[in-house]
């Protein structure tokens, strides 16, 4: 039990089931971005997968688009503590980009424009719990949240959603990007609360 | 560890604002922190009920005190309770100090630009502390865009610092209203206003910047379009969450 302000009184949302421990739901969609937003048109956007044996899958915007895509409705946690329910993407299921994709790693490093990047182990980007998505409430993805895509693993905290994606490395080792780098959890479950190193 | 919870006594409360004010906290074990760094702060009601927010460090002090300056959002939950009702002598918990990348350490040589909308200065002000208690010759120039004159933080302190510090330069715009006998009208920050109050492109300073989202994304851009190099500049967001989408 912690200290007790008396004169405290608060919201109470913290019933609701659906947030993980220490969140609180808005309505609203911030924006946390370490460094100025990339401009990438989607004339020069690819998304790529790289495998240890050197291969590279690639796609280009047209290619991308060309995939089956899906309609995500999900929660959002950031590690500053707000989560957002019931939001509603569309985008290509990292299932469908792994598809021919041959590797025998168990963990990934996503790579942005920008030069950002995020380690998640394999496991939690298949499995339908990750997606390329460059579609927000029905309207293209804007730039300061990572337009034209994002990658979308709304069962981590929201800062392994890497905006501005560009492509997925596989790695042998757990390899800590950038906030991983700066003080933050190596793995960042919300329902663990696995906020800092 | 950083993911402790840890008891906190108020030891200081001073109002910065009509709307904002400063709090020291001493915390046992705590080891001195980054300028720049925030602080978790959670609040327990009296039947469990809690509330965790994250809060920017003002003075990161170099022993088991630090202080941060909150300012009170009008819809706010936990803000309006920091800034009206906490006294000197209640204990709260705090987690952290956090975060290291959007900091200043003694140790870095480059010259440094800030830039703060509003209460966007707090982790600033951080780094302007410590850089003024070390022996670090870079520049620094502070560039705190603000509503009014009664809106802004530490004008004293930043009043007399910019006055007597060869190392610091404090540079000001009024978006609202201007101080008295001011020698420009009160305007919204445009690029050229922007870029004619910042160090120059070359060599290039390290800029960090900190304010509500709009003012920093717009700030970025201004810079970048400028040729400051997009790895040179750092920003943090602040105040209210903005917009749905």
């Amino acid at each position: 039990m912690g200290i007790i302000s008396s004169k405290f009184h608060g919201r109470r949302q913290s019933g609701n089931p659906a947030l993980p421990p220490g969140q609180y739901q808005t309505e609203s969609f911030p924006v946390l971005t370490a460094g100025p937003a990339p401009r990438i048109p989607t004339a020069d956007w690819e998304f790529f997968i790289t495998t240890e044996a050197g291969q590279r899958h690639a796609w280009s915007w047209d290619a991308f688009m060309a995939l089956p895509q899906t309609d995500i409705h999900t929660d959002i946690h950031c590690v500053t503590s707000w989560s957002r329910l019931g939001t509603s993407w569309r985008g290509v299921s990292l299932d469908t980009l792994f598809e021919n994709v041959e590797t025998s790693c168990e963990f990934t490093t996503a790579h942005s424009y920008g030069g950002y990047t995020t380690n998640v182990p394999l496991p939690d980007l298949l499995g339908g719990r990750a997606w390329v998505a460059w579609e927000f409430d029905g309207a293209p993805l804007e730039r300061a949240h990572g337009g034209p895509a994002r990658l979308i693993v709304p069962h981590l905290y929201f800062w392994k959603s890497a905006k501005w994606i560009n492509g997925i490395e596989l790695t042998r080792g757990d390899d800590p990007g950038f906030w991983e780098s700066n003080g933050y959890h190596i793995h960042g479950d919300p329902w663990r609360e696995e906020r800092y190193s | 560890m950083s993911t402790l919870w840890r008891v906190a006594d108020v030891v200081s409360s001073m109002p910065e604002t009509e709307t904002a004010r400063t709090i020291g906290l001493r915390v046992n074990g705590l080891n001195g922190n980054l300028a720049g760094q925030h602080i978790d702060i959670r609040l327990t009601a009296d039947d469990g009920y809690t509330a965790v927010r994250s809060y920017s460090v003002a003075r990161a002090g170099m022993d088991e005190t630090l202080e941060i300056t909150v300012d009170e959002l009008a819809n706010g939950e936990v803000s309006p309770y920091l800034v009206r009702d906490l006294v000197v002598g209640d204990q709260l918990e705090i987690r952290g100090p956090v975060g290291g990348w959007f900091v200043w350490k003694p140790t870095d040589t480059n010259s440094i630009q800030l830039i703060a909308g509003g209460s966007g200065i707090v982790p600033l002000m951080s780094m302007i502390r410590a850089h003024h208690a070390s022996e670090n010759p870079a520049q620094f120039r502070l560039l705190y865009s603000l509503k009014s004159p009664e809106a802004g933080f530490y004008r004293e302190e930043l009043g007399t610092l910019g006055q007597e510090s060869s190392k610091l330069t404090v540079d000001y715009i009024f978006t609202r209203k201007t101080p008295p006998g001011w020698p420009t009208a009160a305007q919204r920050l445009t690029a050229e206003t922007l870029l004619a109050n910042i160090l120059p492109p070359d060599p290039t300073p390290d800029i960090f910047i900190c304010g509500q989202t709009v003012f920093v994304e717009t700030v970025a851009e201004w810079l970048v379009q400028a040729g400051y190099p997009t790895a040179s500049i750092k920003t943090e967001r602040f105040g209210g969450t903005g917009g749905t989408r």
